[in-house]
């Protein structure tokens, strides 16, 4: 694949239109650029500079920036294997090596002939139907040898993916409890007719009155968060809806943006008309590109419906328009700031707050970001009253949750529970037994064991944005934890040096300790990586890597200490094994050539 | 009238919208940083100035000075934290002070010095940075960056050029240039540019005046950089204005 000017010039033109010749699109017109040249050559990226009339570093800045974005040739098929332990427990990693053996090629490189590459991404969401993958940004479920096999007859024959069989590409909602959201009959614009006579003050103190907390995982109050946007003063209030479900081990906004998309952009609506906004954005993650195009068909109806749009159904002054953006493989963009960055076209990393996107949000104006579910509460929430949905859950956390359910588990999926419901009750419904632990709203929450199964969901026990991944007692903790802390490594933004290098150490440690290096140096090294990490990053994505370790270390200690040497310090490194070239110069190979060893 | 905080016991004045940092420096208070620059918009990417307010830590280079706040700063849990932080610096790039051209004018080895810095603590990572010497007049070592991006910032803001950019993310960031061909040639960079003068380590070095000043006798080697660094902390108004500033405000 060589790059060609021209090619540029004719997918850029119409791409720019589309998005106006605006640099604070760059991501979109990246994403769409790429797909029409299959990377982004070093001239296409001199040439986008010049029409945005910004510079190339900058673009190359944020290209850079996202997995999903390649600055190099990546094969006329990129595939990518979902690596969170789940994946890996339905067995992942021996299907990439098959499929690396087949088409000839090594993992993270691009085959000879330019056709393939393979490798690993971060967790895609598809933990209930694992192991998955993408092709071309399109996500395949279900993975088995004979799968994996057909997929690589078809990259071998170059047959184009729309000719693949549709069942590959099958998403299942795999809805296993209903409640609240999933249950509900709302019919488009139900909620907004309430709403519309209420007026927003009285929105605002409804969502207040319910004791609505963000679903996100964070649990700020949602009525006090819409009341400081807006109060707060600016040219334009906007709504942006996180749809950048990265979490590993979460999947229900894939859930409810295919099962209740309606309902998600009624809450953001009625989020608009509480706060005064004209505009709002769904980010949604690019692993959920294949929804795009359903998503976009709702908005369509509900324009067509007068549900967005100008004087929505009929009310004069009250217009809203709904924008989607793609991510492109960024974990860091699940943090509301870094997605504000990411949505106006820049590198994902986190602001320094305050001050906060509710007074200095996108563009600098007053923004509301809340999650996927959090939109649907809302909209439930006021439909049915704060008293009445006040009385579901318990006193801290009102209403309902949706669990994404993966794991050792006969009925991995999505069920949705008043909070308060304890760990064990979400086992025995899945049909979980022997379960060791379970990993509580993924690798930066919290891992619980057996004892303290009849721990509570909830803000006041177990704050959770979803995830309950589930291990049985066949599982090596250590491997689980050494997954969490490989994912922080590689998605680490890298702003701020103790997670940009720390997260790598923990990486280095961790690796070390599998190979039969480690040492109780190396548990006491982790403990201080630790307390560096959680007390000078600048997110909580550097506050929390280490987590994994930490809670595993806490319950599972053995499965640590059974990797140790019993040194109180091993190199990473083989002294010996450094001489090896040494020996092999000067063709010695005696006992004075050699170290001595330190045992065995 | 001014309000005031306290920091390791000592009254504090400050202005409305001075960051912590910027009103200690003003106010003949150290507190050590890194990333942190007094003619640019605090950045707080290198946590150095990390100090503990109420139990809680903060980059104190970004964190907004409120009246009655009680900062700790020099103290030995947080001296530690910060001797980490420089050891991970070290481990993360290609540091070999004996033959670097900014030995003795170095903030990094300055701080190393300063906090007492005396292992490596961390496997070093050896990254593979070849140097760019392709400008006649300057050269590019990228193994000493520490990605503190100065001169991102000083060939942005101040001279409108933006030939310094980050690419790549986590562990892989590294500094870039405005080229397609990635060679400095390639830009427009001049001598007397201010992202000439704003490197901390010795990244972007002038060609052809190496070691004109004996090691031994440069900045540091004279007096530690805690010593010095108040002599650089009058600063402009105008520019370590609002917090507004903290952010990226247009």
């Amino acid at each position: 694949m060589s790059s060609d000017t021209g090619l540029t010039v004719a997918c850029l033109a119409p791409i720019l239109s589309r998005h106006g010749h605006n640099a604070a699109n760059l991501l979109q017109i990246l994403i769409e650029l790429q797909e029409c040249i299959g990377y982004l050559p070093a001239d296409s990226i001199t040439h986008l500079a010049e029409q945005l009339a910004i510079p190339r570093s900058r673009i190359e800045s944020v290209a850079s920036f996202y997995s999903f974005l390649n600055l190099k040739p990546h094969g006329e098929y990129r595939v990518l294997f979902s690596d969170n332990i789940t994946d890996r427990m339905l067995g992942s990693t021996e299907l990439m090596q098959k499929m690396c053996q087949q088409l000839w090629v090594e993992p993270g490189k691009v085959s000879e002939d330019g056709l393939v590459s393979i490798n690993t991404t971060s967790c895609t969401g598809m933990c209930d139907q694992g192991p998955a993958m993408l092709v071309n940004g399109c996500a395949i479920t279900r993975l088995t040898h004979q799968r994996v096999q057909e997929i690589g007859q078809l990259i071998r024959n170059r047959t184009p993916l729309a000719e693949w069989p549709a069942d590959f590409f099958r998403v299942d909602d795999d809805i296993r409890r209903g409640g609240l959201l999933l249950d509900n009959k709302l019919e488009p614009g139900e909620v907004l007719h309430v709403a519309i006579v209420l007026g927003a003050d009285k929105i605002i103190e409804e969502i207040k009155q319910a004791n609505l907390r963000g679903r996100g995982g964070a649990g700020f109050p949602t009525g006090m968060k819409w009341e400081g946007c807006r109060n707060a003063k600016g040219n334009a209030h906007y709504v942006v809806c996180n749809a950048d479900e990265g979490e590993p081990g979460t999947f229900k906004d894939r859930v409810l943006l295919t099962r209740q998309a309606n309902l998600v952009f009624e809450g953001m609506t009625l989020c608009a008309l509480a706060v005064g906004a004209k505009q709002g954005f769904v980010y949604l993650r690019g692993e959920y590109q294949y929804m795009l195009e359903p998503l976009q068909a709702v908005l369509q109806r509900r324009c067509d419906s007068n549900l967005l749009g100008k004087h929505i159904l009929g009310q004069a002054g009250f217009d809203f328009d709904i924008t989607i953006h793609l991510g492109a493989g960024a974990y860091i963009c699940g943090e509301e700031s870094a997605l504000i960055e990411s949505l106006e076209g820049k590198r994902g990393v986190p602001r320094n707050r305050p001050p906060f996107p509710v007074t200095h949000g996108y563009m600098q104006q007053p923004t509301a970001v809340d999650n996927v579910e959090t939109f649907c509460q809302a909209a439930v929430a006021l439909h049915m009253g704060a008293e009445k949905y006040r009385a579901i859950g318990t006193e801290k956390s009102a209403g309902s949750k949706l669990i994404s359910v993966s794991g050792d588990c006969p009925r991995p999926g999505i069920y949705e529970y008043p909070f308060g419901v304890t760990v064990r009750e979400v086992l025995q419904d899945c049909g979980a037994v022997n379960t060791l632990a379970v990993q509580i709203s993924g690798p930066s929450g919290v891992c619980v064991a057996e004892h303290e199964f009849d721990r509570k969901l909830g803000f006041e026990d177990l704050p959770t944005a979803g995830a309950f991944m589930v291990f049985d007692d066949s599982r090596d903790m250590f491997e689980v934890a050494r997954n969490y802390v490989h994912f922080f490594a590689h998605e680490s933004c890298g702003f701020c040096t103790p997670c940009r290098v720390g997260t790598s150490m923990l990486k280095q440690t961790m690796d070390k300790i599998a190979a039969g290096l480690g040492t109780q140096y190396d548990l006491a090294e982790v403990e201080n990586l630790d307390h560096v990490l959680q007390t000078t990053s600048h997110c909580g994505l550097g506050r929390t890597a280490c987590n994994p370790v930490l809670h595993t270390l806490k319950h599972f200690r053995p499965a640590y200490e059974s990797r140790l040497k019993s040194l109180s310090f091993k190199p990473a490194f083989d002294l010996d094994g450094a001489l090896a070239r040494a020996r092999q110069m000067t063709g010695r190979d005696d006992a004075g050539a050699h170290l001595k060893s330190e045992e065995s | 009238m001014s309000d005031t905080f306290q920091l390791d016991g000592v009254t504090v004045p400050f202005e409305q919208g001075q960051t912590v940092l910027q009103a200690a420096l003003a106010g003949d208070q150290y507190i050590p940083h890194l990333c942190y620059h007094p003619e640019f918009k605090p950045h707080g990417s290198c946590k150095l100035c990390t100090i503990k307010v109420n139990g809680r830590t903060a980059a104190s280079c970004t964190m907004p000075a409120e009246a009655g706040l009680n900062i700790e700063s020099d103290i030995e849990e947080l001296n530690a934290l910060r001797r980490t932080l420089v050891q991970m610096l070290f481990a993360e790039g290609n540091h070999f002070c004996p033959s670097c051209e900014k030995s003795g004018n170095c903030m990094l080895q300055a701080l190393g010095y300063d906090l007492e810095v005396h292992t490596a603590g961390f496997r070093h990572m050896y990254p593979d940075r070849p140097v760019d010497a392709s400008h006649p007049d300057i050269l590019l070592d990228f193994n000493r960056c520490i990605l503190c991006e100065l001169c991102v910032r000083a060939s942005g803001e101040v001279d409108g050029k933006n030939v310094f950019a980050l690419s790549g993310r986590g562990i892989t960031k590294h500094l870039i240039v405005n080229a397609e061909s990635g060679l400095l040639k390639d830009t427009n960079i001049e001598l007397f540019d201010k992202a000439m003068q704003v490197c901390p380590v010795g990244v972007i070095l002038k060609k052809g005046v190496g070691f004109s000043q004996p090691i031994g006798e440069r900045r540091y080697d004279k007096s530690p950089i805690s010593a010095q660094a108040l002599q650089d902390a009058p600063r402009d108004p105008e520019i370590s204005g609002s917090c507004d500033a903290c952010e990226d405000a247009p």
